[in-house]
């Protein structure tokens, strides 16, 4: 049966979608402002915290050139390839963690098995960074304080307790995969790097890039473990130590600059990523 | 809760049991196992096993004369010599003379407790598998060579090699620190007993009382954040999520056309790091920034007289929880779209012949289905709100500061009030106490959930 269209309705439907997408282009605006602006302060050619306007004035490269010379105090090409380094070696650990952990708590069945799933459902629930000081002691203890390999191995044993979504990933595939290969005479590790990591590359992605982001990203334990040794900063501790009121009315056109620079990569991989993104959060939505 | 401790004595009756038995029937060998680890191993010609066992008690037993036994000794008191002016008869002048540092001897003692901890534990296996390896001589089956040993850490043991690394690493970077943590709470280490200079010790519960007693400023300080955590967790959790999806559904309505675009432009703003997002919203919103800049010189608002945005104390947690829409809201376009186009359509339909219109179907259908759906993800949010830790502190750090409070200000949370406690003013045993707390509170919220969600009662479903 085909509906008629009335006049009014056809009518009604148009004024409803015209404001619509005039709420629409408002909310982008308000929420696209900030990345515009950010954008367009980088490139002010005279920065100035205390401005009273939005727009710059004039135009120029200044702060881009001034962020990459003037490195005595702060040098952030520097905190740019610290903070590469640190993000190399966490994702490259933590992938290894997460994928051990999460394989073996989804397809392998042992005793201590649901014991160990109720502590780490424990540890996740006390505030991360709670331990910090104590960290720091026993990086200390072990000579490792003050160091960016001790980051990489902060952030690392940080992200093997979130094992949930690569967990839930392996958990929806089928079991009777395993056996089958389990009676044909495979050994268990076999079919873990011949049958399951193969199967695995939307979440190993995932899991690469979640760890690769989190030490651009991470500030507190970079502040505490770090201390005041500004050359072995990362950038968020370095970007925010530019905005603290002693720096900002020199720094501020820096740190916009540096502020693009940073999140031009970092976007562009969650971009990227967003997909398995959503496809982890709704397996786990799903899930339960 | 029952359950757990029927499964802890279960455990216990299991351990004793075998280890009766073992005594019991044991012979020669699997007794001196008792005492010699790995005897039994080697009796039994798993040579390798056995000295492994056996190296390991002699490195335990040599840590413990070195180390193990003067730690686990200032445990009780956390050290008594403080630091203080000697006078060198040698030399003729005053030196700093090294006291004891309770900080460093309660944490030798932690790294002891855990030591010995996996010394029984290594024990308890060395038994087990001296016993295993004489009853399966008794009865004829063939011991595991080592390297019939090494093929099954592939196999049927493949758990625990996979484990290993990671769970070792957990153990020294998140157990270890937590457990001391945990115990910093029941001393007084607070400013005023920061070692070396001066000692701390253990006070029981008294930090638990101060916290939750009224009367001195702490406790002042306390119930306040407290209450604010929990109205921010509940305005940040809801808001985000009705205004979200409400986004979510106008994009993905029928008639609105370049979806994906609309999409994209909120989704960047999640791709940028918080911390640049933030910090330039914080600058954006300052008494002296381009937002109240701007007013003034369309004449909105006086000269001279800003608005307060984050410099006021109701006005800095309204201007606080409406930024953390900007922050929040895309999250949720991003997790309910799927979802909410999974809402069977029959039921919009038979809506809208009853002639239902559009806000009677989004509070009617829309809304009940969802939250049936999503409230694991809800109550996850919520919990992750009262540790939102970046939104407060780069947004305003806790202020506007205010003396009334201890060391925080009118929009701090417990966690951000837990941050400044740590590294601003080193009260580390209220810290502790704080960090406790969240513990708690997070811990019910999430048991509610976990124990009620699908995956954990029936976590094979798929399979």
């Amino acid at each position: 049966m085909q509906k008629k269209e009335t006049g009014s309705m056809k009518r009604n439907r148009f004024i409803a979608n015209t404001i619509v997408h005039v709420v629409l282009a408002i909310l982008s605006i308000i929420w696209l402002f900030p990345v515009v602006w950010i954008v367009l302060e980088s490139f002010n050619a005279n920065p100035d915290p205390g401005s009273s306007s939005f727009f710059p004035s004039a135009f120029g490269i200044q702060n881009y050139i001034k962020l990459f010379t003037e490195t005595d105090q702060f040098y952030f090409a520097k905190w740019f390839m610290n903070t590469l380094l640190v993000a190399i070696g966490t994702c490259l650990l933590s992938t290894f963690y997460v994928l051990c952990i999460s394989y073996t708590l989804s397809r392998l069945r042992f005793k201590a098995r649901k014991k160990l799933m109720n502590v780490g459902l424990i540890l996740n629930m006390f505030p991360a960074f709670m331990s910090m000081i104590a960290v720091y002691y026993i990086l200390k203890g072990i000579g490792l304080s003050e160091s960016l390999v001790s980051l990489v191995f902060v952030y690392s044993s940080g992200q093997a307790l979130q094992y949930h979504i690569a967990k839930g990933f392996f958990d929806t595939i089928p079991r009777a995969v395993d056996e089958a290969a389990w009676i044909d005479g495979a050994t268990r590790f076999q079919v873990f790097y011949k049958i399951t990591v193969p199967l695995s590359k939307p979440i190993l992605i995932y899991t690469v890039l979640t760890s690769f982001m989190a030490p651009w990203i991470d500030f507190i334990f970079a502040k505490v473990i770090l201390g005041t040794n500004y050359n072995k900063y990362t950038v968020a501790i370095g970007m925010w130590t530019m905005m603290e009121r002693e720096f900002i009315q020199d720094w501020y056109g820096c740190f916009t600059a540096a502020a693009v620079i940073v999140s031009i990569p970092i976007s562009l991989l969650f971009l990227f990523m967003q997909r398995y993104y959503v496809e982890g959060m709704s397996a786990g939505a799903v899930k339960g | 809760m029952k359950k757990l401790f029927d499964g802890i004595k279960q455990g216990f009756k299991n351990v004793f049991g075998l280890l009766k038995d073992a005594w019991e029937y044991g012979d020669l060998w699997t007794r001196l196992s008792f005492l010699v680890l790995g005897a039994g191993n080697i009796a039994r010609k798993q040579i390798v096993k056995g000295i492994i066992y056996l190296a390991m008690e002699l490195g335990f037993i040599f840590y413990m004369i070195m180390f193990g036994v003067t730690a686990l000794s200032h445990f009780g008191d956390l050290g008594t010599k403080e630091q203080g002016m000697a006078y060198n008869e040698a030399t003729g002048v005053y030196e700093t003379a090294q006291g004891d540092n309770s900080m460093l001897l309660l944490l030798a003692a932690v790294v002891a407790i855990f030591i010995i901890v996996f010394f029984v534990v290594m024990w308890y296996k060395n038994v087990k598998s001296a016993y295993r390896t004489q009853l399966n001589k008794e009865m004829g089956k063939k011991n595991n060579t080592i390297k019939e040993d090494f093929a099954d850490y592939l196999d049927t043991k493949l758990h625990f090699t996979m484990l290993f690394v990671p769970i070792m690493s957990v153990l020294v970077f998140n157990i270890l620190p937590l457990f001391y943590m945990i115990l910093i709470a029941f001393t007084n280490f607070d400013r005023t007993h920061q070692p070396p200079g001066n000692l701390f010790d253990w006070v029981g519960l008294r930090n638990f009382g101060v916290m939750l007693s009224s009367k001195g400023t702490i406790g002042q300080t306390f119930w306040p954040i407290l209450g604010w955590t929990f109205v921010w967790a509940i305005f940040a959790t809801f808001l985000n999520y009705i205004f979200g999806m409400l986004l979510a559904i106008i994009i993905n309505r029928k008639g609105t056309k370049f979806k994906a675009m609309w999409r994209t432009f909120f989704v960047l703003t999640i791709a940028i790091p918080q911390f640049v997002s933030l910090l330039l919203m914080r600058h954006m919103f300052a008494d002296n920034g381009p937002m109240n800049g701007t007013l003034m010189s369309l004449g909105i608002i006086p000269e001279g007289d800003p608005i307060l945005f984050l410099s006021s104390k109701t006005l800095a947690r309204i201007t606080i929880i409406i930024i953390n829409l900007w922050v929040g809201m895309p999250y949720t376009v991003l997790t309910t779209t799927g979802i909410l186009q999974n809402i069977p359509s029959d039921l919009y339909e038979s809506a809208k012949v009853d002639g239902a219109n559009a806000v009677t179907i989004f509070w009617k259908i829309t809304l009940p289905y969802m939250l049936f759906v999503t409230t694991p993800k809800l109550i996850t949010d919520f919990v992750g709100n009262i540790n939102n830790f970046n939104v407060i502190f780069f947004l305003s750090e806790g202020g506007p500061k205010t003396t009334k409070y201890y060391q925080a200000g009118y929009t701090d949370l417990l966690v951000t009030w837990l941050y400044h406690l740590t590294v601003d003013s080193k009260d580390y045993c209220y810290a502790s106490v704080i960090g406790i707390f969240v513990f708690v509170i997070s811990a019910v919220l999430s048991l509610i959930t976990y124990r009620n969600t699908a995956s954990y009662k029936d976590e094979e479903g798929f399979s």
